[in-house]
């Protein structure tokens, strides 16, 4: 599944940001990434979306330059214009708020004065100026992601990568990390980052699905959606099945021909839903090979 | 209890390299101190000067091993090459003033050239330079003073790399802009200067407390404790950028430090280490950091007279390095990374 135009690529479907080109990634004899290609625009966000194990950190530390390709083509820029925020902590539970920000600040030649302008303002559009002299192993978990992603852009990168900043925190949390990413994009930075929540993937400009390594399903958030083949309906009652899957109180099944059994509803899928139906469709045309 | 052990015996299995160092080490370490832990010198390097430098040479008892015979040589000649470590024993053969000069910072040396002469009224009295009571502590103090740098040296940065890996902080380093020198020096940096404070107090310690001479150049003996504290630190960086774990990067350091007490001359002199372990000793960093502070402190050397020492650590001090900016090399930009490193910016075909 494809969109005529997505950011980060061309009319005709070419890289026109950062990003990879049919990228293949092997660890020994395993293929972590099977030619897989990922455009990221300048002042948008792209979200990277799979299972555990789909490849979506590998994904992100082949674009930053941390993991070899095997073959395909890798659009970044010099290290010193990426700014990286790990699955890890990525940050130093011994310093504090302030060392970890000069450090970050340091190591990408940040000026000194130019430095501390920019570090007060990042602590204070991440709401850290309190806890500057608090040391990072105090901090919870969304306030040292925010930290971590502070450090990543101490240097104004152009482009920032981010594995699953929002893993873990909160959801109060998670909207503050949104809406830094929205601001950092409204002042053109390219961002691609990895997540686990759907909900987030929608907001993005661009979303790209991995399932075990190789892509899914590719474009805006729409173009997904309207990609999507067959029909859905909901069931009031359990169902069972390949083709059926329990979301919330209520059932959903996928109908690839939008034959509907009875009493089912159609509905309106949303990005979930076509994740799952996505993925339901290529292990239905596997089982079928 | 039977549970936790077999979460234990689980575990301790995955971690071979700690298996290996728990099965194997005790038998290496057995062999090779077995063999270096004697205090018996059979041989003790001696020149013999003066007119009647040949004729005495041929006389003297067999623990007296001859290297050198110079007629032209004054008892001057002699004490500069006591200084300069070229033997052990100067034997002055002179009919107007005989001696027989002893090197007293060869302590376990120049207790064996005094067992090898006592009674034999064919030589000179003993005569002994540099450490005239035989004083252990004279000796002793300025390999300690090694001994302490390598061990806080090596312990403290065998455990910095390996804490970035463990907490996840060594891949936002890798897409730092870091060149691998710049990690190795500035892992070593802070530690270098505590070195330096510590080896400051320690000097000045060992002078006061313990009453060591410093006969020689303080500049000579900082060129070398600069150096031997580059190589301690470096070969911590090094271990670390080899082990898993920290636990593994204890191991490894102890493992370093151990065969430097025990085969550096530091306590056993390298001239009675059996000549199967004795090669070890020349790899490591402590061997010579002993020859230069016992040279300056004690004897009171001259700086080309320890040239070897100091070009070995300067060597150790290189290869130290190289390894370990390899090893971050693997670390912080895989192969093909290095390749697209390069590229400033822009496209990169892999």
């Amino acid at each position: 599944m494809t969109a005529a135009t997505r950011p980060g690529r061309d009319a005709d479907d070419r890289i026109t940001g950062w990003g990879l080109e049919g990228v293949t990634v092997r660890y020994g004899h395993h293929v972590a990434l099977d030619r897989v290609s990922l455009g990221v625009g300048a002042g948008s966000v792209t979200a990277v979306v799979g299972a555990d194990g789909a490849g979506k950190s590998t994904l992100l530390r082949t674009l930053v330059g941390a993991q070899p390709a095997a073959s395909g083509r890798v659009r970044r820029p010099d290290l010193r214009r990426i700014g990286y925020v790990s699955a890890g902590p990525g940050v130093y539970a011994d310093l504090t708020v302030d060392e970890n920000l000069g450090f970050a600040a340091g190591a990408y030649g940040v000026r000194r004065a130019i430095a501390r302008t920019r570090i007060n303002q990042l602590l204070e559009r991440t709401g850290l100026t309190d806890a500057r002299r608090r040391l990072a192993g105090q901090l919870s978990g969304g306030m040292r992601q925010k930290l971590a992603l502070a450090m990543a852009v101490v240097h104004e990168p152009e482009l920032l990568v981010l594995d699953e900043p929002t893993t873990g925190v909160d959801p109060v949390s998670r909207a503050e990390l949104w809406r830094l990413l929205a601001g950092l994009a409204a002042r053109g930075t390219a961002i691609a980052l990895a997540t686990t929540y759907v909900d987030e993937a929608e907001r993005a400009a661009s979303v790209l699905v991995l399932l075990r390594g190789r892509t899914l399903a590719a474009g805006t958030p729409a173009s997904i959606l309207a990609a999507i083949p067959g029909d859905l309906f909901s069931l009031a009652e359990s169902a069972s099945g390949p083709l059926a899957w329990r979301r919330g109180a209520a059932w959903r099944l996928w109908s690839p021909d939008g034959s509907a059994p009875a009493g089912a509803r159609l509905l309106t899928p949303d990005l979930e839903d076509a994740l799952v139906i996505a993925q339901l469709a290529v292990e239905t045309a596997e089982a079928v090979a | 209890m039977l549970a936790m052990a077999l979460k234990e015996l689980r575990q301790l299995r995955r971690d071979r390299r700690t298996v290996a160092m728990m099965v194997l080490l005790p038998l290496v370490l057995l062999i090779v101190f077995g063999y270096a832990a004697r205090f018996d010198i059979d041989k003790v390097p001696t020149i013999v000067v003066g007119a009647n430098a040949e004729a005495v040479a041929a006389q003297l008892p067999e623990r007296l091993d001859v290297t050198a015979t110079h007629t032209d040589w004054t008892r001057e000649d002699g004490v500069d090459a006591l200084r300069r470590a070229d033997a052990t024993v100067v034997i002055v053969a002179d009919s107007t003033a005989p001696a027989l000069l002893i090197d007293g910072a060869n302590l376990f040396g120049a207790q064996s050239v005094l067992r090898a002469v006592a009674g034999n009224p064919a030589l000179p009295r003993p005569e002994i330079l540099f450490n005239p009571d035989l004083e252990t502590s004279v000796v002793m103090v300025p390999a300690l003073m090694g001994m302490i740098l390598v061990f806080i040296g090596t312990i403290a940065t065998s455990l910095g790399v390996v804490r970035e890996r463990q907490s996840g902080t060594m891949e936002q380093l890798a897409v730092m802009p870091f060149r691998p020198r710049d990690v190795f020096l500035g892992k070593i940096l802070p530690y270098f200067v505590v070195g330096i404070v510590d080896l400051v107090i320690v000097v000045f310690a060992g002078l006061w407390i313990f009453g060591v001479p410093f006969n020689g150049a303080p500049w000579i003996f900082g060129v070398g404790a600069i150096l031997f504290l580059f190589v301690a630190l470096g070969m911590g960086v090094l271990i670390s950028t080899v082990s898993e774990n920290q636990g593994q990067a204890i191991q490894l350091a102890i493992m370093t430090l151990l065969p430097q007490i025990l085969l550096s001359g530091m306590i056993f002199p390298l001239d009675s280490v059996a000549i199967g372990v004795r090669w070890i000793s020349y790899f490591l960093p402590l061997t010579y950091f002993v020859e230069i502070a016992r040279g300056v402190m004690v004897r009171g050397a001259p700086f080309d007279a320890l040239l070897f020492p100091i070009g070995m650590l300067l060597l150790l001090a290189v290869v130290v390095f190289t390894l370990s900016v390899l090893r971050f090399r693997r670390d912080l930009a895989p192969s093909p990374g290095r390749r697209e490193r390069r590229a400033a910016a822009g496209e990169v075909t892999a």
